[in-house]
């Protein structure tokens, strides 16, 4: 009956009391950001808000949403992030499905599932996937963000080893009545998977919105760039007392920069309540064997 | 006689639900997996038939079949170089740092959280400690950039507290060091919390029970029961990592370093990209690029080797 001693009990007031100020410790740099964006420019600029805005003003948000070059780039993310996601996960779940099954009834499997691990272990790296978007003509358009980015040998990993836990015997009671494959994945399958399925979209939705580099490197018209991509130029660019600790350039940008990194964190933050109500489990069944 | 015919079992009819059955299609699942090997095919075989690039003088007019061949010219010039050892240095720092901190922190919060009593309070911790690993690096070093400026709050912060001069922590090489670790670390130890709390949950009470039951302290407890059970969950967590010594997290780096501190802070993903895309330097950012595959490649095959010997894990 250890939680009933008295050091115990003080430990415990202690530890949660610490707990929670860590916890809070990890919400503090988005809240200062939010403040600074919703305060004046000149006390921002001065570096007076911390934790509270200081002359609230949404002016910063309305120069944002005045912004042309910010409004096409929201919109490129957004492009990406529901096509990318929903033509991955397409592709990304049938093949799963088929890698799911046993190599009785599916000879092929082993070689198309080594096939597909090798390009984890290996990659040809940054210059040859650079030169091959050059080849194929795709600079400079959206399915250059999309098709490199389609497969993830991991999730489809993730997805085939959850396939495998669903029973065999519904499977067969649905050959039995004469459905095929095809049949059984829509029929069976997916309704039953759909938990591990949304956390997987999620996840890659979340990976679509928040990629610059792919952006930084094969789009080079500033209207076509995605969201991450442009707030990335605009943090370098505004970066300048990095170099030179005396000059301070860019400063009166302070608030408007912070509005627009907030907007580009916003999405996160809203699809975030339901990554989490189910992402724990869909992270542990891809560790999970029979 | 009427009713015998019906009990006899008419051939055809079994032929035919027999050649009908769904799992004889095997065709139907290669056309499912036909799509993803296809793009696997174009976006990570092909890129790597283009490693032959490694050995060539390549130039872009030329293209790679008709480029000249120069052998470990750029492999041999890598070797030479002072600066790249620099470069593997620092990212071995970074990974090993990373890969220690981001083994310890959460070890400690996962069982300090697991004395938390109350549920809510337990679930909202949970909440925000997982927060910070989906934010992009992105928007994480335009908050970083302007809080640890000089002027920033931190530097005010620690100004008015102590007597000291303002900290350049991306200006100076060491704090850079110091500032890339632990923001990763801040970033990343609640969503690493998470696979050890799972292994937490899955210790049997009955032990706890007996244990409790014999007299033994919740400190001998933590020793004896959750301590060792959590060490092979540990083992594949690190021998896991180990596949990624040479990656310091390329995302963190190239948003919040600088010229200024090239020396303590520049990684070899950082460096291939400067190399090969601003520089043109073509063949010998690949070459580099290639180097590191190698290495990660050995790595990971040792890793997941011993990580099915010590804990029997397998990722399929």
């Amino acid at each position: 009956m250890y939680h009933k001693t008295l050091p115990y009990r003080i430990f415990s007031i202690f530890n949660n009391v610490l707990l929670t100020a860590i916890s809070i410790l990890c919400l503090l740099p988005l809240v200062h950001l939010l403040m600074v964006s919703l305060s004046s420019s000149a006390p921002a600029n001065a570096g007076l808000v911390t934790f509270w805005p200081i002359g609230f003003t949404m002016e910063a948000y309305a120069k944002t949403f005045n912004n042309a070059n910010f409004l096409s780039s929201l919109w490129v993310s957004v492009q990406r992030t529901i096509i990318g996601t929903a033509l991955a996960m397409l592709v990304n779940a049938v093949a799963a499905f088929a890698l799911s099954k046993d190599t009785r009834i599916f000879r092929a499997r082993n070689i198309y599932l080594w096939y597909f691990v090798v390009t984890m272990l290996f990659s040809g790296g940054l210059i040859p996937n650079y030169i091959l978007i050059l080849k194929l003509g795709l600079m400079d358009t959206l399915m250059a963000l999309i098709l490199p980015v389609m497969i993830s040998v991991y999730n489809i990993i993730l997805l085939l080893n959850f396939f495998r836990t669903v029973p065999k015997e519904l499977e067969e009671a649905a050959f039995i009545d004469g459905a095929n494959h095809l049949r059984s994945f829509v029929s069976i399958y997916l309704p039953i998977s759909m938990p591990a399925i949304a956390t997987i979209s999620l996840f890659t939705m979340v990976g679509h919105w928040n990629a610059y580099f792919d952006g930084l490197i094969y789009i080079k018209e500033s209207m076509n760039l995605p969201l991450a991509s442009f707030l990335q130029t605009i943090i370098v660019q505004a970066d300048m007392t990095k170099f030179d600790p005396s000059m301070v350039a860019n400063l009166s940008q302070r608030t408007i920069r912070a509005s627009q990194i907030f907007i580009g964190a916003l999405p996160i933050l809203l699809v975030y309540p339901f990554l989490q109500r189910f992402f724990v489990k869909g992270i542990v069944i891809g560790a999970v064997k029979e | 006689m009427d009713s015998n015919t019906l009990l006899q079992p008419n051939p055809k009819a079994v032929r035919k639900t027999k050649k009908n059955r769904g799992y004889k299609q095997p065709w139907m699942l290669h056309f499912m997996v036909l799509p993803a090997a296809l793009l696997v095919f174009i976006f990570a075989y092909v890129p790597m038939s283009g490693l032959v690039m490694a050995f060539q003088d390549y130039k872009a007019a030329l293209g790679i079949a008709g480029s000249p061949w120069v052998g470990l010219k750029h492999f041999r010039y890598m070797f030479e170089n002072e600066y790249f050892l620099q470069i593997t240095w620092n990212t071995l720092f970074f990974a090993c740092s990373k890969i220690v901190m981001n083994l310890i922190i959460p070890f400690i919060f996962a069982l300090l959280l697991n004395e938390v009593r109350n549920m809510g309070l337990k679930r909202s911790i949970q909440t925000l400690v997982y927060l910070p690993h989906f934010l992009s690096w992105v928007t994480l070093s335009g908050i970083l950039i302007d809080v640890l400026a000089q002027t920033g709050i931190i530097n005010q912060f620690l100004t008015s507290l102590f007597d000291i001069k303002p900290i350049f922590f991306l200006a100076d090489g060491n704090w850079f060091r110091f500032t890339i670790i632990s923001s990763d670390v801040w970033k990343e130890f609640g969503f690493n919390t998470i696979i050890i709390l799972a292994a937490l949950s899955g210790i049997n009470p009955a032990l706890y029970e007996a244990a409790e039951v014999d007299g033994a302290s919740r400190i001998k407890q933590t020793m004896h029961i959750t301590v060792p059970a959590l060490i092979p969950i540990l083992i594949v967590v690190a021998t896991l990592a180990l596949g990624n010594v040479l990656n310091a997290n390329f995302d963190q780096v190239f948003n919040l370093y600088s010229p200024l501190i090239y020396q303590q802070g520049d990684i070899i993903d950082t460096f291939v990209y400067r190399e090969g895309l601003l520089s043109g330097q073509f063949s010998f950012a690949t070459a580099v690029g290639f180097f590191k595959s190698m290495i990660s490649l050995v790595l990971i095959v040792i890793s997941y080797r011993f990580a099915y010997k010590f804990a029997g894990y397998r990722i399929f």
